[in-house]
């Protein structure tokens, strides 16, 4: 038993040794709506400079209550633009640093084929039990979702049907899960290795809701760091872009 | 700390959940302690650990598998349907049904110990002057139990109070119907509206802490919670 502990205190030493040896390591915290690409973008990066991306997926909110509370992130792509705005603002990200990487698009999408029709006039015939939706106030997609229904002039008459995800991923579960029959999500959730994944859906027309700008920002802890400033810098490059766009995102 | 009407329908919601659950539990879980207090069956150990699941997994794993065996795929979600009650995830019958199992194992392990801690002696003497086996358990075995109802009373409320991933999975966020406290403190932790939450939170850990003291007071804790003497 000792022994056994020894070896393991040895290995985690060396494991130590050899990651300081090699080149940095950038912690990125990433809306859970970018994870997905966000990892093929990391592996990309780590052949184009050598340094390695570690991604924490979750939800912008959750980030921000942990980088003020000192959280070892070094860079935030986050799920708005607002987040990051703040975070400069109150000195935690640096300034000048925040750009757009990605600008979501919001999709009303059910996995059975031929439900939701590409001009979204399921929604007017009303032959659904529950639409899932993520908590418009905690995500820009679930706002989005709510400013499509107002536009639509469906907003009062389907409140009764609505139910709220915490988030668009829980809003995709209870679709996929077939207790809402169609969901409002992120267009990138029904790309799986850049291709579209089995249902129907309707891209909904950008006029019906304020633009989802995702924006990046550098934390004061990545401050001075030139990996960090490598990964944000290829996060703008041509190979990263094309990977963010095969996820249905605009740039 | 201004608190929202949804807040106040947060707290009422929870309140009424909790009651609920704790009535319900108290019907279902009786039967069920009395039997594995007493029984010798070789299904004793099996029913046990079953009871005892929701004290060991994540809510997040109750509430994945209630939301597929309760969704149309699932023979629950099936079974409702069929009889016209319609799907239970995103119904307020939906959380109570779910919190009856998470909250089971608070409520029948109490009862169960206070039942076995009596042991067989009183319920002989009531059968040698002539108690029916249904007097011995109402006149004799309640009675001598009133600890562990107590106890399992408190912690089966408290714990469905306390409530939050198993609903978080299953509820749907809908308030007046599925929005209980637990999950209103956390949309307001996540909109970063700190002193909204704060209200909540606060309210709830002093409601908690009252609950506690008044059970360890009580001393209905003695023999079952392993506190106090």
């Amino acid at each position: 038993m000792k022994a056994a502990f020894r070896k393991l205190a040895v290995f985690v030493a060396l494991a130590g040794a050899s990651l300081s040896a090699r080149a940095e390591e950038v912690s990125v915290a990433v809306a859970a709506n970018f994870s997905a690409p966000m990892q093929k973008i990391a592996v990309e990066f780590e052949k184009a400079t050598g340094h390695k991306a570690q991604l924490v997926s979750g939800s912008t909110g959750k980030f921000y209550a942990q980088i003020k509370s000192g959280a070892p992130f070094q860079l935030l792509l986050a799920a708005d633009d607002e987040t990051p705005a703040k975070l400069v603002k109150e000195g935690d990200g640096v300034p000048g640093s925040q750009f757009t990487y990605a600008v979501g698009k919001l999709v009303l999408w059910s996995p059975t084929p031929g439900f939701v029709d590409d001009k979204g006039e399921v929604l007017k015939a009303g032959k659904f039990a529950h639409l899932a939706l993520a908590n418009p106030k905690l995500a820009p997609y679930g706002f989005a979702a709510t400013e499509t229904l107002k536009a639509l002039g469906l907003a009062d008459a389907l409140q009764p049907r609505l139910v709220i995800g915490e988030s668009i991923t829980q809003a995709q579960q209870f679709v996929v899960s077939g207790n809402a029959e169609l969901g409002f999500i992120a267009f990138s959730q029904i790309h799986k290795d850049g291709k579209l994944i089995d249902g129907s859906y309707w891209l909904v027309p950008a006029k019906h809701y304020t633009p989802i700008r995702q924006d990046a920002v550098v934390l004061a802890k990545g401050k001075g760091s030139a990996a960090v400033e490598a990964l944000a810098g290829f996060l703008k490059s041509d190979k990263a872009r094309a990977i963010i766009k095969s996820y249905g995102y605009e740039l | 700390m201004a608190l929202t009407p949804d807040d106040w329908s947060a707290v009422w919601l929870t309140l009424k959940l909790a009651s609920l659950v704790t009535l319900l539990l108290l019907i279902v879980g009786t039967p069920i302690a009395w039997w594995l207090a007493r029984t010798r069956s070789r299904l004793r150990n099996v029913i046990g650990a079953v009871v005892a699941l929701p004290i060991v997994l994540p809510p997040t794993v109750l509430g994945f598998y209630l939301l597929i065996v309760m969704g149309p795929q699932g023979p629950v979600g099936q079974l409702t349907e069929s009889l016209g009650l319609g799907r239970l995830p995103f119904t307020f019958a939906g959380l109570v049904v779910a919190s009856v199992f998470y909250s089971l194992p608070f409520v029948v392990q109490p009862i169960q110990n206070a039942f076995m801690a009596m042991g067989e002696r009183p319920l002989e003497v009531a059968a040698t002057l002539r108690a029916s086996p249904w007097e011995r358990f109402v006149h004799v075995a309640l009675p001598l139990a009133r600890p562990g109802f107590i106890t399992a009373a408190v912690l089966g409320f408290a714990h469905t109070v306390g409530e939050f991933g198993v609903v978080l999975m299953i509820g749907g966020n809908i308030p007046g119907k599925t929005q209980v406290l637990s999950v209103q403190i956390y949309n307001h932790v996540e909109a970063i509206e700190y002193a909204q939450a704060h209200g909540l939170a606060a309210g709830l850990v002093a409601f908690s802490f009252v609950v506690l003291l008044a059970l360890y007071t009580l001393g209905g804790a003695r023999n079952t919670l392993g506190t106090g003497q």
